[in-house]
């Protein structure tokens, strides 16, 4: 051995096989580095393609449409400010007087857009404020007032314990039962499930921001807040018994909007020393303050497949200057997954190749 | 083997460098932000969308360096193929450099969303909203992202086969004349 080793071309083959060695290990470093970051060769890692595939599971798949939400309509209106809300937030949307054009989508949760509007207490209100100075805020508001969970991982867990059971086409009661037993903090979510209706109109409900957020005023100091839209003149909101069609509330909201624009107060709650920010299951107190800073109009409604909501990605994320997100860990999430949906729903409409095509538009139940 | 000139300029070698990281670390959050949900998302996105700016701006830059400094010439006895491989390599880094942030404004512009790169510091649209345009845009975002990746292994694979296999200078015309490291490892092996 030591006789070959001395041997000059013998050493310079060792060298180079060295050498290619050294460049083979730095090659798969940065490949393997890049193949776990990117989530492939880490199988465990919650990523938002995994979230939507299991929307996908829960759901199924309704090309061109939303992986959440996929029932709504698209409505169009204004936010007038009253200039309350200017001292805490210099967002430019809350200046005294001004008047910024909304794009909003009212819709109940879950993924299929053919469920009935009387299969799930909640209804959902997500607008995007196009402000005059191009920044936009966008957001999307749940009509209860707290989330059923605190984490992205507590809802993928919901999520899989929702997954109807291929035996019987329905979710197992028993993997739900488990799910909200190991999952105290759920408990504010199922107090309010358990009396709450489902409206007959999109109207009538209030709706919540559920997430935190920081308002950045002026001075540059920071406020905690939640918001939520209450709707105005509740007179003419009477509650009527529901209609047997399974698409009663977009009918309903035609019919109310032909009457004439409907209107919601923006209502801001301050948080004190030790409320949760960063847990959208649980509730404030009542008796924090809270500030009226405008009203929201909404004048007109148009069918998704065809309206300016369809294209709009309501990332809560999105913030004008002067709101920021708090570290409540389900806003990175709702981000992330929704992007992650967008790209699948866009990539149908586009007709991509790989993706199935959308059935929006030849479907007369979402036209109607 | 060694040529006795042929080094880039000090500032062909500084944007090179500076770039590399960039481009790395940009490729890294790119992949990385799309694949979490955690809060890592948000601040990874805050990132990315700046440094891709920061990117081209400095691409433009050092385009021009090279134009007014055309690099060093490859070594005579290079293989023809191998020349024509660390040209076309060259000019698709190039290529990929302008197009990536590009596309990503675009992408961004097509979908409707306000670019920011500070709180209050807004890019302009250039690009009209359109959903067909932003998935398009965003579907070619990531194929040229793992092109740019894997162009940019090939071409360290290449700088390392030339550094440590053939010695031919070629790796510490972007380094230092003295190459200390390389050289080191290549005498010990």
């Amino acid at each position: 051995m030591k006789n070959e080793a001395s041997s000059p071309t013998r050493a310079r083959a060792h060298r180079i096989l060295l050498s290619w060695a050294v460049i083979a290990v730095v090659i798969a470093g940065f490949a393997g580095a890049f193949g776990y970051v990117g989530g492939w060769l880490a199988p465990h890692r919650l990523t938002p393609a995994r979230f939507v595939n299991q929307l996908q599971a829960d759901y199924g798949i309704h090309p061109g449409y939303r992986r959440n939400h996929a029932k709504g309509v698209c409505v169009r209106g204004y936010f007038q400010s009253n200039g309350q809300g200017a001292p805490y937030s210099v967002a430019q949307v809350f200046e005294a007087g001004r008047r910024t054009p909304v794009v909003g989508r009212f819709a109940i949760p879950g993924g299929n857009p053919y469920a009935p509007d009387s299969s799930t207490p909640v209804r959902s209100m997500a607008l995007r404020f196009a402000l005059a100075n191009g920044q936009q805020w966008r957001t999307g508001m749940n009509s209860q007032p707290v989330f059923p969970v605190s984490t992205p991982r507590a809802f993928y867990e919901m999520l899989q314990a929702q997954q109807p059971d291929p035996a019987t086409g329905k979710p197992d009661p028993r993997k739900l039962a488990a799910f909200f037993a190991a999952h105290p903090e759920t408990a504010e979510f199922r107090a309010w499930a358990k009396t709450a209706r489902p409206s007959v109109s999109f109207a009538t409900d209030s709706y919540h921001s559920l997430d935190a957020f920081i308002f950045v005023g002026p001075d540059g100091r920071g406020h905690a807040v939640r918001w939520r839209m209450v709707p105005k003149a509740t007179a003419h909101l009477e509650t009527r018994p529901a209609p047997p069609s399974a698409s009663y509330l977009d009918t309903d909201l035609r019919q109310r909007l032909a009457q004439g624009p409907l209107r919601w107060r923006l209502l801001v709650t301050f948080a004190e020393p030790g409320d949760p920010i960063d847990d959208a299951a649980r509730e404030w107190p009542s008796d924090r303050p809270t500030l009226d800073v405008g009203t929201l109009v909404i004048e007109r409604t148009e069918p998704q497949a065809s309206g300016p909501c369809r294209d709009i990605n309501y990332d809560p994320l999105v913030l004008p200057h002067g709101i920021e997100a708090s570290n409540d860990p389900l806003l990175p999430a709702r981000s992330a997954v929704y992007a992650d949906s967008y790209l699948r729903r866009t990539s149908e409409e586009a007709h991509l190749p790989g993706t199935a095509r959308p059935r929006m538009k030849r479907d007369p139940e979402t036209r109607s | 083997m060694r040529r006795a000139s042929g080094m880039f300029t000090v500032a062909a070698r500084a944007l090179h460098w500076l770039m590399a990281v960039m481009i790395i670390a940009m490729l890294f959050i790119g992949i990385g932000m799309v694949a979490s949900v955690s809060e890592r998302h948000e601040w990874l996105v805050r990132i990315h969308e700046p440094l891709g700016i920061a990117i081209f701006a400095l691409v433009l830059v050092r385009l021009a360096v090279r134009l007014h400094h055309p690099p060093p010439a490859l070594p005579a006895e290079l293989p023809r193929m191998q020349k024509l491989a660390a040209h076309a390599s060259h000019w698709l880094l190039y290529v990929l450099m302008v197009l990536m942030p590009l596309v990503g404004w675009a992408m961004l512009s097509a979908g409707g969303y306000p670019i920011m790169l500070t709180e209050s510091l807004r890019l302009p649209a250039i690009f009209p909203v359109s959903s067909v345009a932003f998935a398009v845009l965003r579907n070619l975002h990531t194929w040229l992202a793992m092109l740019l990746f894997a162009t940019f292994l090939a071409h360290m694979a290449a700088a390392l086969y030339h550094g440590l296999i053939r010695r031919d200078g070629v790796l510490s015309s972007m380094t230092t004349r003295r190459a200390s490291v390389i050289r080191l490892l290549a005498r010990e092996n």
